[in-house]
């Protein structure tokens, strides 16, 4: 299973004066079991190529093959598409509309027309790959924390067994905790179950350390593209486009200007935690 | 797809019509209608249209643009049409079809009604075309204002419309957004019968009740966060100031109306039908 996109170009409004060109003839592969990261700017076409990758929007021009297919070619098989490609949007949350989160979870799996028993399976699986406890099934999905109902709603995606799994800046407006859960899970998922992550982010931190390739979004076109290493070593480039590199490349910068030797292609805290200490035993020694 | 929706909806242009006072807007759109239920001849409406057409020629908004909102009242306008056309009694019958009989009249009146009706959208529609919702809600909120003597609540009303209006656009986006979402996993709403239609909107109605319920209480929070208590001692921001080509328009108004007096008793004077 991989994905194609060929000269993407989706214009909003066209022929009104409200025209606005959001992608600009995009084209871009995603291979199976890679863990993409999605940067760029607000406003850089990032959200609209998403939504194109299941179909929720049409492209203008270009086309989207999924396993050698146009998804467009045959409407009756969107639905299809819409679940092997699971989307979570920003704020999953606000869509969360069920009594309990046992019901609300299981409202993509029975909208499969699954049977009660798979469902069932289904629904406790995804829960569980969440990090939610059964304590939580019964409860109305508008009484949990924060992090607790971004969780349930992704989950929600996560129950229609998708191949491929695209979510739209998942740590969006969490505490620091919430938002280490809802990484770790994704970690989780793709680490054990093998699913294709597509992570949108405007956390440079999150994308250098889960990501195995990037692809930069600018003015509605694919600016750069390539592991983390690769992108972040284009630091101005990324900071004319109104985006950064990890925080502690800042750092190491810094500590390189005051003539410390220490490399220059460390992106993760993990990283130079290593480098650092690499680092003071090498001097001690000397 | 629910974005296309155009309900008064502003067109940002430059003309002499936007940059007209949002009062005179508001009270010739108001003559405009009621006076155009004292047009019943074809004499009358080409002048309508004649006027009508001038008028949006100057406001520099494109006809299709215009165009695209009687799209959505086509039913009622054909409705209005084949009601009339199958239930006027008349002098002239043309030909009958069980109880339904067609006289010449009721085609007549059928197609003056049509007419009425899209002159009456056209043009009505032109108001918010032109006019943004901050300026047509001022306007009025100083239309209002006589009225507050008898207990209007004037810059109340005002102040519900604006905010009313300020979130149509944001209400249609968040409906957007959750079709979307849901449709992401697997609802279908496009196909069924009518109950199960019916049931595929709770997903999105729970969802849109729910965020429209916190948006008014975060605005009612955000409001009095910032001392807001209404009318009391209030300046405001745009002081609205009346132009010599507002008067000049207001004689324009004042001279169009008389020639639909004039058409209409014309008419009456003479019996003519066209």
């Amino acid at each position: 299973m991989s994905i194609k996109i060929n000269h993407l170009t989706h214009i909003y409004n066209q022929d009104t004066i409200f025209e606005k060109k959001a992608l600009d003839d995009v084209s871009l592969e995603i291979e199976k079991g890679a863990f993409v990261g999605l940067i760029g700017h607000t406003g850089s076409g990032k959200s609209t190529l998403i939504q194109h990758l299941n179909g929720t929007i049409s492209p203008t021009m270009g086309e989207i093959i999924l396993d050698g297919e146009n998804i467009h070619k045959d409407k009756t098989k969107l639905k299809e598409v819409r679940q092997r490609i699971g989307l979570a949007f920003q704020y999953p949350e606000h869509q969360l509309f069920e009594m309990t989160v046992y019901k609300d979870v299981a409202f993509g799996p029975n909208n499969m027309k699954l049977s009660e028993e798979e469902v069932d399976k289904r629904v406790k699986e995804a829960l569980q790959t969440v990090g939610l406890s059964e304590a939580v099934y019964e409860k109305s999905p508008f009484e949990l924390s924060g992090g607790q109902k971004r969780r349930v709603a992704i989950a929600g995606v996560l129950a229609m067994n998708p191949e491929v799994l695209i979510l739209d800046e998942p740590t969006a407006g969490l505490d620091p905790k919430g938002r280490d859960e809802i990484l770790y899970a994704i970690k989780e998922l793709h680490q054990k179950r093998g699913i294709t992550v597509v992570l949108v982010s405007h956390s440079m931190e999150d994308v250098a350390k889960l990501a195995d390739r990037l692809i930069v979004m600018h003015k509605g076109k694919v600016a750069m593209t390539g592991t983390p290493k690769e992108v972040f070593a284009h630091g101005e480039e990324l900071e004319k486009m109104g985006l950064a590199i990890p925080q502690i490349s800042y750092v190491l910068a810094q500590l390189r200007k005051k003539g410390y030797s220490l490399p220059d292609d460390i992106y993760t805290v993990e990283e130079a935690v290593k480098a650092l200490y690499a680092f003071i035993k090498k001097e001690g020694e000397a | 797809m629910i974005r296309d929706i155009t309900i008064g909806q502003y067109y940002p242009a430059h003309s002499p019509i936007h940059k007209m006072d949002a009062r005179v807007k508001l009270l010739i759109t108001f003559l405009y209608i009621i006076t155009l239920f004292f047009v019943n001849t074809f004499t009358g409406y080409a002048f309508v249209t004649v006027c009508l057409a001038a008028v949006i020629r100057t406001s520099n908004v494109p006809l299709k643009f215009m165009l695209k909102g009687i799209k959505g009242i086509f039913i009622i306008i054909l409705f209005t049409a084949f009601i009339n056309v199958f239930m006027t009694k008349g002098e002239n019958p043309l030909f009958q079809w069980g109880i339904f009989t067609v006289t010449l009249e009721g085609i007549l009146l059928a197609i003056k009604m049509c007419i009425r009706l899209v002159l009456l959208i056209v043009g009505s529609s032109l108001l918010t075309l032109t006019t943004t919702p901050i300026q047509l809600t001022d306007g009025m909120e100083y239309l209002l204002r006589p009225f507050k003597k008898i207990g209007v609540p004037a810059h109340e009303i005002a102040m519900m419309m604006t905010i009313a209006l300020r979130f149509i656009p944001t209400l249609l986006d968040e409906t957007d957004k959750i079709m979307k979402a849901q449709q992401a996993r697997g609802a279908d709403f496009d196909t069924g019968n009518l109950i199960q239609r019916a049931k595929s909107l709770i997903p999105i109605l729970v969802p849109l009740f729910i965020s429209a319920f916190r948006r008014a209480d975060e605005l009612a929070m955000a409001m009095e966060a910032r001392c807001y208590h209404g009318d009391e001692n209030r300046t405001r921001m745009n002081v609205m100031v009346l132009k010599t080509s507002d008067y000049a328009t207001v004689g324009l108004i004042v001279i169009y109306c008389a020639a639909i007096f004039v058409l209409r008793f014309a008419a009456a004077q003479f019996s003519f039908i066209w």
